[in-house]
């Protein structure tokens, strides 16, 4: 579905990713987890075409995209969940999940109505707006809005981050439901437990490069320890 | 092994080309001892116009206040200068100085207004300054209301040091009050460039660096962000000022609409800096060069020539927003003005 | 009293001429953050096109402005595509100056056209019909209609904000360009949709300028001013707040101009930097610089 080959990225002079190889199959989730600047979320960049990368780097069931302009990318249906949640501030709750879906031609599976049987509470609170949500609701949005462009591949960036316990249990309750429906999805965390939970696949990066690639099931704690943290 | 360091700012091409300015300002200083009444007029066209450059650039391309308002003190200069002599019987030198005094007082009211509105917004602010004192001259009846006035012959015929002048050269009336104003523009430019140079290389040059690249950081790193800009606006305000005052000594004539052009004295002073590059002392100097031989051999077809200006103007700033100088120094390293620190081993050479 | 109460409608009405001046240029400062310095060039420019077509093909201004309207929707979006959207991005010097020069070259462009003649858009018997509301009191039909356009146009640009899939979009974009794009939104064709909507209401402006005054080629810059007055007084990014201050203006212009004549524009121009000095954000602020 998705693959990156020697995917690097750069701010300025500065070279924050070196070479990452990786691949994201079809309805697979891959979970992508390091420390604070171990280059997860500059992936996530470089993917999207926030970050400039070379054509042949990223592909797209086999079609080269690395580079282009990040509206192109996403209509070709890779959606991100950002960082930090960036909903709109002067739209609604259903104006941001409308956004999710402009331009792209109706009849996919997600939809306003299946979003909300997904979060049950941005159905009655549909008409305020976005910034009056808790962070949870906020998060559950962002998902929310990423679906209803009914993409081949959902990106979600630090999903859990600055949640409590409870509420990311309700966020990654959600995951069944969307990888039912044949979306492939590549979970960025630091938290490694949930992710390693719902994950098929883990590739763990350290300063820019893969330290660690594998099923959660074959992978020892020492081995994801040692990968997250180095030494 | 412990290292040395310490901070040094130009270079060898750097005290080369000050020997090289030294030599050009005698060269200036005793150009009118040769060279015709059309030639000196000139050049003092291109000092004023070098003079607002470099002030306009200080404003905009260091303290990032880009104005285009500027006329506000160009006008304000002319008509104290109008005012002190006409109505007051001041020496026209003295009044020039003065011209820049009321200009800086004025600016700190202006400035209390325009500094609430922020980029771009701040642009435009202070051109509705400017219309404002336009329109408040215009109804100053003694200076000629609207259709504005001439300054009487014997004002400029009288200036300090003409008897000298006329008998130096043996020359009359006309042409020695050319001279004394040509000497004057020199000044007024010459000592803009240096005094723009001196401001930049200072600790206060190092602030509006800071300010420039980042109004937050150059905050958190102890810069008082508004009382440098505000320094820096009252200062230009006084330069634009005097230099303003010099302008209409030379023309003779003032009205509102002429003193407060935006078109004259703010369009063209922001083509010469841009097309010159901006944010250099450098740029000013080669973009009104560019911008005389333009004017002189262009300007006889109108409203084409505005056109031609407008287009370069557009074309400079999308494919080479750095200007000219920019450019050309870009690929050389020329600097003729060094500001820049450097951190070099002690012992060695700078 | 009656001559008062006469000044204070004349006031409103006009302020609605500078609403309209002003809606397009909020309408681009709201969603793109450009600060236009062609604004008031533009709207003389449309005032241009729709008096070639009422001669060319024999129409009356309002009919000519609706074939202007689409023509000049095109011009705003090729001129956002092909060369404002190059200029955007952090630093605010590229838009100002690539602006300033257009405003030269709109200008003299015209001037080569036109000449400085002064022209006008002949609205006929329109021109000097009134309404009497009693009491001595009367409203020109031709100044209650551009009071009248103006809230129109304020409502319709509304109703395409709040109402429809690319106000969303043009909100979304103003809140978050970054974020937006991520959404498959394309900020240059958004950006140039803007442009062309702009435009569209600077030819509903440029009729209105065009039948109730005379104007020329020169005339942009005040225009533009007005109108970044009328911007700054509502407040940024609200258009009813836009609407007010086009009034606050109109209103102080036309009872400066009461006390005496040559201070009608003086009185506008104060009028704004007093509010400027008590309420720096507007009298409805909205939008975050």
């Amino acid at each position: 579905m998705l693959e990156t080959r020697g995917l690097t990225a750069f701010y300025g002079d500065f070279q924050a990713l070196y070479g990452i190889d990786a691949a994201l199959g079809a309805g697979e989730t891959v979970a992508i987890i390091g420390a604070n600047g171990a280059g997860k979320s500059t992936f996530l960049k470089a993917i999207t075409g926030l970050l400039p990368c070379l054509p042949d780097a990223v592909r797209l069931q086999g079609a080269a995209i690395g580079g282009l302009a990040p509206a192109r990318i996403a209509r070709l249906g890779i959606s991100l969940v950002p960082e930090g949640r960036k909903l709109f501030p002067s739209l609604t709750v259903e104006e941001n999940l409308l956004i999710g879906a402009h331009g792209r031609a109706p009849g996919g599976y997600w939809n306003l109505a299946r979003v909300y049987g997904l979060f049950p509470i941005l159905a009655e609170r549909r008409r305020v707006p976005s910034t009056s949500l808790s962070g949870g609701q906020q998060q559950m949005a962002a998902i929310g809005r990423a679906l209803m462009a009914n993409p081949r591949v959902l990106l979600c960036d630090e999903i859990s981050l600055g949640l409590a316990p409870i509420v990311i249990r309700d966020i990654y309750n959600a995951i069944p439901a969307i990888r039912a429906e044949g979306t492939s999805i590549v979970l960025v965390e630091q938290d490694i437990v949930q992710a390693l939970a719902v994950a098929d696949r883990v590739y763990c990066l350290q300063e820019g490069r893969v330290s660690l690639a594998g099923r959660p099931d074959e992978l020892t704690r020492e081995q994801i320890h040692t990968a997250y943290f180095g030494t | 092994m412990e290292q040395a360091y310490r901070i040094a700012v130009g270079g060898r091409f750097g005290r080369l080309a000050a020997l090289a300015g030294a030599a050009m300002l005698v060269f200036f200083v005793a150009l009118p001892a040769f060279a015709g009444r059309a030639t000196i007029e000139d050049l003092i066209f291109v000092f004023y116009m070098l003079a607002l450059a470099q002030y306009w650039n200080l404003l905009a391309g260091y303290a990032g206040l880009i104005s285009v308002g500027q006329q506000a003190f160009v006008g304000l200069g002319g008509y104290t200068l109008f005012a002190l002599t006409v109505m007051a019987g001041l020496d026209p030198l003295l009044a020039i100085v003065l011209a820049g005094l009321v200009a800086g007082l004025l600016a700190l009211p202006t400035a209390f207004v325009v500094f609430r509105l922020h980029g771009a917004y701040f642009a435009i602010g202070t051109w509705v300054v400017a219309e404002v004192y336009r329109l408040v001259f215009a109804q100053w009846k003694q200076l000629g209301g609207g259709t504005g006035t001439s300054l009487p012959p014997e004002i400029t015929n009288t200036v300090f040091g003409i008897e000298w002048v006329k008998s130096l050269f043996d020359v009359r009336t006309s042409a020695a009050r050319d001279m004394i104003l040509y000497w004057a523009a020199l000044a007024l430019a010459a000592g803009t460039v240096l005094a723009v140079y001196l401001i930049l290389r200072s600790r206060h040059g190092l602030a509006l660096a800071a300010i420039r690249d980042s109004e937050p950081a150059a905050a958190s790193a102890g810069v008082d962000n508004f009382r440098t800009k505000l320094a820096v606006y009252v200062a230009t305000a006084m330069g634009t000022g005097m230099v303003g005052a010099l302008i209409y000594l030379q023309k003779a004539r003032i009205s509102p609409d002429s003193a407060f052009a935006v078109l004259d004295w703010t369009a063209y002073v922001i083509l010469i800096v841009v097309i010159g590059g901006i944010g250099t002392i450098e740029g000013p100097i080669v973009g009104v060069l560019v911008f005389y031989f333009l004017q002189s051999y262009l300007a006889g077809y109108g409203t084409w020539y505005l056109i031609l200006l407008g287009a370069l103007a557009i074309l400079v700033m999308l494919f080479a927003p750095r200007g000219i100088w920019g450019y050309v120094s870009e690929r050389t390293n020329l600097v003729l003005f060094p500001i820049r620190r450097r951190l070099v081993r002690s012992g060695d050479g700078a | 009293m009656t001559a008062w109460l006469d000044t204070l409608l004349q006031g409103v009405m006009l302020g609605g001429l500078y609403a309209l001046f002003a809606a397009g240029l909020s309408l681009i400062f709201g969603i793109m953050r450009l600060v236009n310095l062609a604004h008031g060039d533009l709207i003389v420019l449309a005032a241009f096109v729709v008096l070639v077509v009422t001669t060319a093909l024999g129409l009356d201004p309002f009919l000519a402005a609706l074939v202007a309207a689409p023509l000049l929707f095109g011009f705003g979006y090729a001129l956002q595509h092909l060369l404002l959207n190059r200029t955007l991005g952090r630093d605010i010097l590229p838009p100002l100056l690539v602006t300033f020069g257009l405003s030269i070259i709109v200008q003299n462009g015209l001037l080569q056209g036109f000449s400085a003649d002064s022209r006008r858009l002949g609205a006929g018997a329109l021109e000097t019909q009134s309404v009497s509301l009693g009491g001595g009191l009367a409203l020109g039909v031709m100044p209650l209609l551009t009071l009248a356009s103006a809230v129109a146009a304020i409502l319709a640009l509304n109703l395409l904000f709040y109402r429809t899939s690319l106000g969303r979009a043009f909100r979304a974009t103003s809140d978050d360009p970054e974020t937006a794009q991520l959404m498959g939104i394309d900020n240059r064709r958004i950006f140039a949709l803007a442009m062309g909507v702009a435009m569209t209401v600077v030819t509903v402006a440029a009729l209105h300028l065009g039948m109730r005054a005379n104007f020329d080629p020169t005339i942009g810059p005040a225009r533009l001013i007005y109108a970044f007055e009328a911007v700054i007084i509502g407040g940024l990014g609200s258009l009813w707040g836009t609407l007010a201050g086009g009034i606050v203006i109109g209103l102080a212009q036309t009872i400066g101009a009461r006390i005496d004549p040559e201070w009608q524009i003086l009185a506008g121009h104060l009028a704004f930097l007093t509010v400027l000095a008590l309420r720096p954000r507007g009298l409805f602020p909205r939008a975050v610089d």
